[in-house]
């Protein structure tokens, strides 16, 4: 009953956002669609990256009215996103529940041991991919990656990342052992604190996300050095007075042999029938096209690669590969010091 | 005075009959949430947000959207204070201080009393940090930037030593239920390395012990064993159901301006910090049981006792907005939302927001002045309605707070382990409270122990283990001596009374 009832009030405060929102529903021919709410698990924290994705697409789809049924976003960011993945896993068969990843879905099981891994899920789609940038302090004389990398050699510089053994560090120990320096990593709760330690010197280098960063990109206080894409980011639109997402150089140029995407994708439970996948395909296609998802990708500069069915399993797969041996040379794998 | 112009600007912004018409019903709405234990001001916000997207594509939509999920906050601020003096059932951590004198007045049949000092203290804590948003927000706003790591765990080290120090069992006690806490603290993810401990392979460990669950089992239930044992009777029975109620305590207030200005820069600080409204609150309680005349009777049901963490926590609360908006970091869970609602409409906090949107800035600062009006008008009018719940038979509202409560802790992660967590935790708090131990300083090491342990653990690396990195520059070096000094207060008072008795 005491279940019921919270339930009732999740779906009750949903379909009031819905019809407060003032939207008439039409109809749609799919072979499968949701029959109550959708539940849209975020394996992270509120406000977060992950977290903002997934409720843009939540408002979109409500304000465009793209799907019947509500979707509501639930966060189960414990042990490093364990909690939301497992929670998935356990939902076989269960098509009313989709969950956004992050790089955890690699870096969680073979940091912690938690059994899970991306098999055990139903891949449905890639939204985009997280660009990193290497950040320094505006007020320091480096202007390149080489004069940062020599004044990093032999000095002990900082390193300050979200998190532990997830991203931010691997890229730290990737920058490490591709440059022959040294950093003391120091993980903190999100991107935005990290930004601001930069900012007070706390540290001497961060790897945030675009998004993370901007603002104080803008404010003229911190200064980019180069991104961990192959390829520069396409957008030209200037973002400071002299510069635009596409000026920054990637790190490859600058003479540093280092590249990390971050996907962000959706997954789905177990057993679930291939209609029930298209159905959510077919949503996030529509997602795609509207104003909105465009101006949030170009606002947070992300690389818009998004593949589907067994393209993206397949990078998912190559992507895990990647991680393995990343995690294990920089010894990060639980249970193996 | 350039802020006096944008600020009526942002007056003129904020007063439409559409944005009045927000602030009232995110005020209710708020109310509501921060009663219901568990759904918490950083919930509410998230559930709504989606709802505010297409609000803000139409013009100005921006700040009615922003006036709205604010106003939700105020509101949750104002009915944490509710459950915390009727049921001594925190509804968030920087109300756990409001119970220890607002619940014994609900008991002495002065509900209606504690309840407004609490209101009224909240807003003026809100006031005075909004005063010090509008004037002085480009100067402190840098002032965030000289935070790192040590700085932090001065501030949390700070506020645990002012506990033991300021604690009316003995020292003994209060340390043991703070060392529980951060026990408890410590089980899930290791903040440092990353991996798990102290979870025995349990799924439901992983995330450890939430605040919101110990909280309501510890308070909540405890409370209901406890009264059940003496004899099933709330005591607050013959509480007056009248609107004079208000009047007279608010002729009682301003006695205690020093005890509000005190928490209120109490308050600002921790707020612009950002070192939370949680912290806050126990500073100020306990900053107020030092200078005040009647100290020693704090605990026993003063209005000052109330007033001290509901002016500090909402000074907090509010200007923990300040770091949010021009470098992005979010003071508290609920400012965290916000935050990404910001940058969902469109927004990208920062040193650049207060130049490029300055008519969403002070729309957004006039609707704090305006949505805590809104909010103190709601909650005062309620007052005689919230006071009158304990007139309602114990055999009738027992059963009800146990379905709340309940329900509370299920929504926390929408699991059902919580239920039996919060049952545990309730068997805890009762027999804390037959053994006298305090129940605060073990909620208190709950909701910090894993920050302060993050934050001295990255200190640590930072000074590659050199402790002297607590005293490396002035700002650290003074929030460290201070906290040491309060620890030791108890042997060194012990010793000045020796002395004098001689």
């Amino acid at each position: 009953m005491k279940i019921k009832l919270s339930r009732k009030f999740g779906v009750t405060a949903a379909a009031l956002a819905t019809a407060l929102a003032g939207f008439a529903f039409q109809s749609s021919a799919h072979a499968w669609e949701p029959s109550k709410t959708v539940e849209f698990v975020v394996p992270a924290g509120t406000g977060g990256g992950a977290d903002q994705m997934a409720r843009v697409i939540q408002s979109i789809v409500a304000k465009h009215n793209l799907m019947k049924q509500s979707m509501v976003v639930v966060n189960k960011a414990g042990g490093a996103g364990a909690e939301g993945f497992l929670d998935v896993k356990g939902a076989s068969g269960d098509a009313h529940k989709i969950i956004i990843t992050l790089s955890n879905l690699f870096t969680t099981p073979l940091a912690t041991g938690v059994p899970f891994n991306w098999r055990d899920l139903t891949p449905v789609q890639m939204l985009a991919l997280d660009q990193f940038v290497l950040w320094v302090n505006a007020g320091k004389p480096y202007k390149n990656v080489k004069e940062f990398l020599a004044a990093a050699k032999g000095s002990k510089f900082k390193m300050a990342g979200t998190g532990s053994k997830q991203e931010d560090q691997i890229i730290t120990v990737g920058i490490e052992k591709s440059a022959g320096v040294k950093f003391i990593y120091i993980p903190f709760r999100g991107g935005g604190d990290v930004a601001v330690q930069l900012v007070g010197n706390h540290a001497d280098a961060t790897v945030n996300n675009p998004i993370e960063a901007v603002a104080h990109w803008r404010g003229g206080k911190l200064r980019p050095l180069c991104v961990f894409d192959p390829k520069r980011m396409p957008y030209k639109e200037k973002v400071t007075a002299t510069m635009s997402w596409s000026d920054i150089p990637t790190c490859k140029e600058q003479g540093l042999d280092f590249d990390y995407l971050m996907l962000r994708g959706i997954f789905m439970a177990p057993g679930v029938s291939p209609d029930q996948v298209k159905f959510y395909t077919d949503l996030i296609a529509k997602v795609r096209e509207t104003k909105e998802w465009k101006e949030f990708i170009e606002k947070g500069a992300f690389n818009t690669t998004a593949l589907a069915g067994k393209e993206y399993a397949d990078w998912v797969a190559k992507e895990e590969a990647r991680h393995v041996s990343l995690m294990k040379s920089a010894g990060f794998i639980a249970g193996a010091k | 005075m350039e802020e006096i112009r944008s600020l009526i600007e942002g007056f003129g912004v904020a007063l439409s009959l559409k944005n009045v018409g927000l602030m009232f019903v995110g005020v209710i709405l708020g109310v509501v949430i921060g009663v219901l234990p568990g759904l918490g001001g950083a919930n509410g916000v998230a559930i709504l947000l989606p709802l505010t997207f297409s609000m803000a594509q139409s013009p100005g939509g921006t700040t009615s959207a922003i006036i709205l999920l604010s106003c939700i906050y105020w509101g949750a601020l104002f009915g944490g204070a509710i459950t915390s003096i009727l049921f001594n059932i925190p509804g968030e951590p920087w109300s756990v201080a409001t119970t220890f004198d607002g619940y014994p007045l609900a008991q002495q049949g002065r509900a209606g009393a504690a309840l407004t000092a609490a209101f009224t203290s909240s807003f003026v804590g809100a006031f005075i940090a909004t005063v010090v948003i509008t004037f002085l927000s480009p100067i402190v706003a840098g002032f965030a930037l000289q935070f790192g790591p040590p700085e932090f765990f001065s501030v949390y080290l700070l506020t645990f030593c002012a506990f033991v120090g300021m604690s009316k069992e003995p020292p003994a006690k209060t340390l043991t239920a703070m060392m529980t806490g951060f026990a408890l603290a410590a089980v899930g993810t290791d903040p440092v390395t990353g991996t798990l401990r102290l979870t025995f392979g349990s799924v439901e460990l992983l995330s450890g012990f939430d605040f919101l669950i110990a909280v309501i089992g510890l308070f909540g239930i405890g409370e209901i064993l406890l009264t059940m044992e003496e004899g099933l009777a709330f005591k607050g029975a013959d509480a007056k159901i009248n609107m004079k109620v208000v009047m007279q305590t608010w002729k009682e207030l301003p006695r205690y301006w020093a005890t509000s200005m005190r928490s209120s820069i109490v308050g600002c600080f921790m707020g612009i910090v950002p070192g939370g409204a949680t912290p806050a609150s126990f500073m100020a309680y306990g900053g107020a049981q030092r200078f005040s005349k009647d100290g020693a009777k704090f605990g026993t049901g003063k209005i000052e006792g109330v007033v001290a963490p509901e002016t500090a926590a909402h000074a907090a609360g509010t200007s923990a907005l300040l770091p949010m908006l021009t470098l992005g970091v979010p003071g508290s869970p609920t400012a965290a939302v916000l935050l990404g609602g910001l940058l969902i409409w469109g927004l990208q906090p920062g040193p650049m927001l207060f130049v490029e949107q300055k008519e969403f800035v002070w729309g957004l600062i006039a609707s704090i002045y305006l949505g805590n009006i809104a909010g103190l008008i709601v909650v005062l009018t309620c007052v005689p309605l919230f006071a009158a719940i304990l007139r309602i038979p114990f055999a009738v509202i027992a059963p009800v707070i146990m379905v709340v409560c309940a329900i509370g802790a299920y929504t926390v992660k929408t699991n059902m382990f919580d239920v039996w967590m919060m049952l545990m935790f309730g068997v805890l708090g009762y027999v804390f409270k037959k053994l006298n131990y305090p129940l605060a300083p073990l909620v208190l090491a709950i909701v910090l122990g894993d920050r302060a342990e993050a934050s001295f653990r990255q200190a640590m690396l930072v000074s590659e283990g050199q402790m002297s990195i607590f005293f490396s520059n002035g700002l650290v070096g003074s929030i460290t001596g201070l906290a040491l000094f309060l620890l030791a207060w108890p042997v060194i008072s012990m010793l000045i009374a020796k002395a004098k008795g001689k």
